[in-house]
């Protein structure tokens, strides 16, 4: 089991994001400075982490997007590697194309912090084994811009597709059919707004988060 | 070579993408008093200083590439 996480200039849960991979996995990842042109070799998975990488500028994720490393990401999610993107690294991964969409300033345009509960659409998926479909969840969210937006064609086929991994128990940010999470047509690369890295231990107030990092580290094991 | 003509991308929401910004702009006016204003639409105006002689063809690469994201956002050129 190898993992990986990516930094960009501006990230600021990749430390959080090693620290969940460390705990459940027993081991640290590497960390991926963004003007790599490559990956270690033999990698299971790789995340793409919160926070605010090149200062949002143009559009959030647009410059990550766009950066050496990404495009050594986007190859990997080609062959298969497991690619988590979450909050800034969902945004990252629609700017990639490696999901469709796109990920819009919150209808209500404020910032928003807080928890928030989910229902799990699809636990077929590797990240969302662990769970059970319809499961509720809470998980923190902490974005500006987690608006997601699709044409409705592209919005009915992630639905019959059962890509949709998770949905809004109710409306948070505008988000077309609540949809907080989507998986590729692959099922290897999941990105989501909330953030499941901030509760896998129960000093962190909840511990809702862990299953996904269990399910997906341990099918790859 | 150093950099001698200019062109202007603008990027625009695609219609029916719904706008959050331009909305509470135009609420904001409202507010200010100026009746009669409808919908309003938040963009961005990107200016670019280029070698003589880029071609559109170039510039609308950049445009695809990165400027705008042509899944919710459309963009116009202007250049000589």
């Amino acid at each position: 089991m190898k993992c990986a996480v990516i930094v960009f200039p501006g990230s600021n849960c990749d430390r959080d994001l090693a620290d969940a991979i460390t705990k459940v996995t027993g081991r640290a990842p590497a960390m991926i400075w963004h003007r790599e042109t490559t990956l270690p070799d033999g990698l299971d998975f790789i995340g793409i982490p919160g926070g605010f990488s090149y200062g949002d500028y143009l559009r959030s994720g647009a410059m990550a997007a766009r950066s050496p490393v990404m495009q050594a990401v986007v190859a990997a999610a080609g062959q298969g590697r497991a690619v988590l993107g979450i909050c800034n690294g969902f945004q990252v991964l629609t700017e990639t194309g490696l999901l469709p969409g796109a990920l819009m300033r919150n209808a209500g345009l404020n910032f928003l912090c807080r928890d928030v509960r989910l229902r799990i659409e699809n636990s077929q998926s590797i990240f969302t084994s662990h769970y059970a479909a319809g499961d509720e969840i809470v998980l923190p969210i902490a974005h500006h811009d987690g608006n997601y937006v699709a044409d409705a064609a592209t919005l009915d086929r992630l639905e019959a597709e059962g890509r949709v991994a998770l949905r809004y128990a109710e409306p948070v940010n505008g988000s077309a059919r609540n949809i907080a999470g989507i998986l590729n047509d692959a099922g290897n690369v999941l990105g989501m707004m909330p953030h499941p890295e901030r509760v896998i231990e129960a000093e962190q107030g909840g511990t809702d988060g862990r299953r996904l990092f269990e399910a997906a580290l341990m099918a790859l094991a | 070579m150093p950099p001698r003509m200019k062109a202007t991308v603008t990027v625009t929401l695609k219609n029916g993408v719904l706008d959050p910004q331009g909305r509470a702009i135009e609420s904001a006016l409202k507010g200010l008093g100026f009746d009669g204003v409808g919908d309003v639409r938040a963009g961005k105006i990107i200016e670019l200083e280029l070698a003589d002689g880029t071609s559109r063809e170039t510039v609308e690469a950049m445009a695809r590439q990165l400027l705008a994201n042509t899944v919710i956002e459309n963009f116009r050129i202007d250049m000589p």
